[in-house]
């Protein structure tokens, strides 16, 4: 692959949605779980 | 094992550059665990009978090898891409929970220090810049962005590690419902085990998403010399051993240095440091220990957020403007925090998650604002080298602090006045930064590389 700047490239450019939706929650889960948490006890400051 | 070499790599066509950021953030969200080492040090000071200072060595280790290692690797984790340095990272951080776990299981905690500290130390520098230089190069549009996503996984990590830790060792301990519980040396082993197995499924999932772009690959509609907007930003590159010769690296590491060592000024002490500023006359403190561990978790946020959100605005106003604004009004919030914080514990509380978002926005910003300096050329060896500056305050920031609390008494027992001192000389530290960063100018064109058309010239003298 040389430059992708071109029409042919940009259109070979598709997200492929499967491996971005796992890819995200694997990260993105846990991360919320955490700021959940943390945001119940952050909850204290404002009771 | 060839299938690590940075040739295995190369996105094919069709790669979609939004899964670097998830494959970056499995490594930053495992290496984040640093900051949860508080759910068990209780627990160590117990098991092994020594004192809290004692166990506090082995965070201070792993920081120390974090910069250490960047440091040193920076240049080798350029060279040999992402994978590899993901895979490095993932053996020498889950090794360290392996080492720290016989170190609690046969009460050696020399094996803690050797394991969790230096060996675990090496994975956390490794880990860190790992995604750097492959990020700044998949977006190159939005590099404070990209780099702002995974920088703020080590602040989320902790958020993960902090409650996640908590309930395994309740789990993993048959006295946990007792009262005044503290967790057993044997379940923290065991939780070192587990998180040994994790973080290595995680890391390793990071490791095999990553791609490296193609040569020349650029995204769609992208224009270089439209983003090259300030004359800061350049188009050509320096090396990472001529980039340590020139003036704008050291201030950039000045300011990442005042503005690291203020932050930990805060972080250092929070919980007390909130209770001592509305402590009433009789010694109580209208701030309940509750309360304060609240706080403690909305700086976390606070830290979290600013990697991110700061980071990406920087795209939009200029990396210099944004460290003005990290080290410019971070001494003016310093400043009113000191002098009127104890007025109302709502002022108190935004100023410091202001504070605290600007230390988060510090260290996102940082890569970005090397790759402007610098070029894409060897950012990730020279972000490596610009750790060091958060080595050197995660030893300064505490000592400082420490040595004027020291001074008026115990953290806990003191009031806001007591805290003036060590928060004026923060507000100090944060205008060198700000001047620092002031100072920072384009980089002298005899540092460049050559370009393909060019005469290499002749190697640079350390820049006067």
């Amino acid at each position: 692959m040389s430059t992708t700047n071109t029409p042919d490239a940009r259109s070979a450019v598709n997200p492929s949605t499967g491996k971005l939706v796992v890819g995200w929650a694997l990260v993105g889960l846990p991360l919320a779980y955490g700021v959940y948490e943390t945001l119940t006890r952050v909850a204290a400051l404002f009771g | 094992m060839g299938w690590l070499d940075r040739e295995r790599t190369i996105a094919p066509p069709g790669f979609n550059r939004w899964l670097v950021p998830p494959a970056a953030l499995a490594v930053h969200l495992c290496i984040g665990q640093a900051y949860a080492t508080s759910v068990y040090k209780t627990a160590l000071v117990k098991h092994f009978g020594a004192s809290l200072t004692e166990i506090g060595v082995i965070f201070s280790i792993a920081i120390v090898m974090l910069g250490l290692s960047a440091a040193i690797m920076g240049t080798w984790v350029d060279t040999n891409g992402p994978r590899k340095a993901m895979f490095t990272s993932a053996m020498f951080w889950t090794s360290g929970f392996l080492i720290g776990s016989l170190g609690i299981f046969t009460h050696q905690l020399w094996l803690v220090y050797l394991g969790y500290g230096v060996v675990g130390g090496i994975g956390l520098g490794i880990g860190y810049i790992s995604p750097v230089s492959t990020l700044i190069k998949w977006f190159p549009d939005r590099p404070g962005l990209a780099t702002g996503m995974a920088i703020m996984g080590f602040g989320g990590g902790a958020l993960i590690a902090s409650p996640v830790s908590t309930a395994l060792l309740k789990m993993y301990d048959p006295n946990s419902g007792a009262k005044g519980w503290v967790a057993s040396g044997d379940s923290v082993g065991k939780l070192f085990l587990t998180l040994a197995v994790v973080y290595l499924a995680y890391m390793l999932f990071g490791a095999f998403t990553i791609k490296v772009p193609a040569e020349g690959w650029k995204p769609a509609g992208f224009d270089a010399a439209k983003v090259k907007a300030s004359e800061l930003v350049t188009t050509d590159n320096v090396s990472a051993r001529n980039a340590v010769k020139t003036k704008q690296f050291w201030l950039v590491w000045i300011a990442l240095f005042c503005n690291v060592t203020a932050g930990i000024g805060i972080l250092e002490q929070a919980a007390p440091m909130i209770q001592d500023f509305f402590r009433q006359s009789d010694g109580a403190s209208l701030v309940s220990a509750g309360v304060a561990a609240g706080f403690v978790g909305l700086l976390s946020i606070g830290n979290m957020a600013g990697r991110f959100a700061w980071s990406a605005t920087s795209d939009l106003t200029g990396r210099k403007r944004i460290y003005m604004v990290y080290l410019g009004v971070g001494a003016v919030l310093y400043t009113v925090l000191a002098l009127a914080g104890s007025s109302t514990t709502f002022l108190y509380v935004a100023l410091a998650f202001f504070i605290i978002s600007f230390y988060g926005g510090g260290f996102a910003t940082a890569p970005a604002y090397l790759r402007d300096l610098f070029g894409t050329f060897q950012v990730g060896a020279i972000h490596g080298r610009l750790l060091t500056a958060w080595s050197a305050a995660g030893v300064a920031g505490p000592l400082i602090v420490n040595a004027f609390l020291d001074a008026q008494g115990k953290p806990g027992q003191l009031n806001a006045s007591d805290y003036q001192p060590a928060l004026l000389t923060m507000v100090a530290l944060l205008v060198v930064g700000f001047v620092a960063n002031l100072l920072v100018k384009p980089v002298d064109a005899r540092f460049h590389e050559p370009r393909p058309d060019s005469v290499r010239p002749a190697e640079p003298a350390m820049e006067a």
